[in-house]
């Protein structure tokens, strides 16, 4: 089980197959890069930089991390590591995404709280949640738009939104109801 | 009193791994319900700024639930969240990523991928109204969060300068 069926299974081996090492680095630096959205740069290390995957298995590898519950990046580089490594590659390229994060966020958390009561650093943490906000009410308003106006997607998003945003109904029960409504409209009207 | 709290931290947080259909962002609003409302583990005002030190460390967007970790049980916390957000979602890809392959064409994978599309947008867009009303208790602070989507809608400029500008309008005493 190398995992060579899964959706990275590529075309042809790139010259150089990464290491369990090479994949842990490899991820640390898109995890110390990745400012404001860490997937941009994965990308560019797994398909410019490093040529571990083509564009399209690139994509493929993606689209199946956004289907599956959990952090989409963390998911790719499961996906990435298990490929090249099996589980132990699946392992080290997930730590090394997640491991300077985690402690930077960590000093940042720290000194925070160190530094909670000056004025300016109370500021810039409320500027920054509300710039933040901004950036994800955009991605929301950018992915609604990929929706192309067909009519049952807006409002099973609709209904979503209502359902948790203004209702506070929990994630569960809304997720139990409305996918499986989701899903079965496109079924049926998904040309085939 | 410390191991029963890194208990619920785990439970709950390896509940959400599995619900956390497109990213954590669509996350938020039911980590702010279990959290702020249920659990009462922070206020608001913490919440939102958990949510803003995790956007000013580098990496995937799902550190809020190492920051939520850590004030609420220190590293030890942060370690046992992030782990329980990460484990249970990874095997589960992993597990699934052999299978997957099999059915690329099938209609119902199909079906699948365009049912969940919607879904995920609606949750996105109520991570945005529930960090709206944590973070913006300012008209200022409301104006920085307007200003900041109808930027990312009109021009390519990086995330990150539009956080530093935030943060520069926070420190001026804008807000």
């Amino acid at each position: 089980m190398s995992g060579m069926n899964t959706p990275a299974a590529p075309t042809q081996q790139p010259v150089d197959a990464p290491t369990k090492r090479g994949l842990f680095l490899g991820f640390l630096m898109v995890g110390l890069q990745g400012f404001g959205g860490v997937l941009p740069f994965a990308r560019r290390m797994l398909v410019e930089q490093h040529r571990w995957l083509s564009e399209r298995e690139f994509t493929e590898v993606l689209s199946l991390s956004q289907f599956l519950p959990g952090p989409n990046i963390v998911n790719v580089s499961v996906i990435v590591g298990n490929r090249y490594r099996g589980p132990l590659g699946s392992v080290a390229a997930s730590l090394g995404l997640m491991l300077m994060p985690f402690v930077i966020v960590l000093i940042v958390a720290a000194l925070y709280a160190r530094f909670a009561d000056l004025q300016a650093v109370r500021g810039a943490t409320t500027g920054v949640s509300a710039a933040a906000t901004g950036l994800i009410i955009a991605t929301g308003l950018k992915m609604a738009q990929a929706l192309k106006g067909i009519p049952w997607q807006i409002v099973l998003c609709a209904l979503t939104f209502i359902a948790i945003a203004l209702l506070r109904l929990p994630l569960l029960w809304v997720l139990a109801v409305l996918a499986p409504i989701s899903i079965a409209i496109a079924w049926w009207t998904i040309p085939r | 009193m410390i191991t029963s709290v890194l208990t619920e931290l785990a439970w709950q947080f390896s509940l959400l791994s599995f619900l956390a259909i497109g990213g954590v962002n669509a996350l938020i609003p039911e980590i702010h319900r279990r959290v702020v409302e249920m659990e009462h583990w922070m206020t608001d005002a913490d919440f939102a700024q958990a949510f803003a030190i995790a956007q000013a460390a580098p990496g995937p967007n799902m550190l809020i639930v190492s920051v939520i970790g850590w004030k609420v049980s220190g590293v030890l916390g942060a370690l046992v969240a992030t782990a329980a957000i990460c484990v249970p979602s990874s095997v589960l890809t992993f597990g699934i990523a052999h299978i997957w392959d099999r059915f690329r064409e099938a209609p119902l994978r199909v079906a699948i991928q365009h049912g969940l599309a919607p879904v995920t947008v609606g949750l996105v867009l109520a991570s945005g109204y529930i960090l709206a009303r944590t973070a913006d208790q300012t008209w200022a602070a409301l104006a920085i969060t307007g200003m900041t989507m109808a930027l990312t809608l009109a021009t390519r400029l990086h995330p990150l300068l539009l956080l530093v500008a935030g943060a520069a309008l926070g420190v001026a005493d804008f807000v």
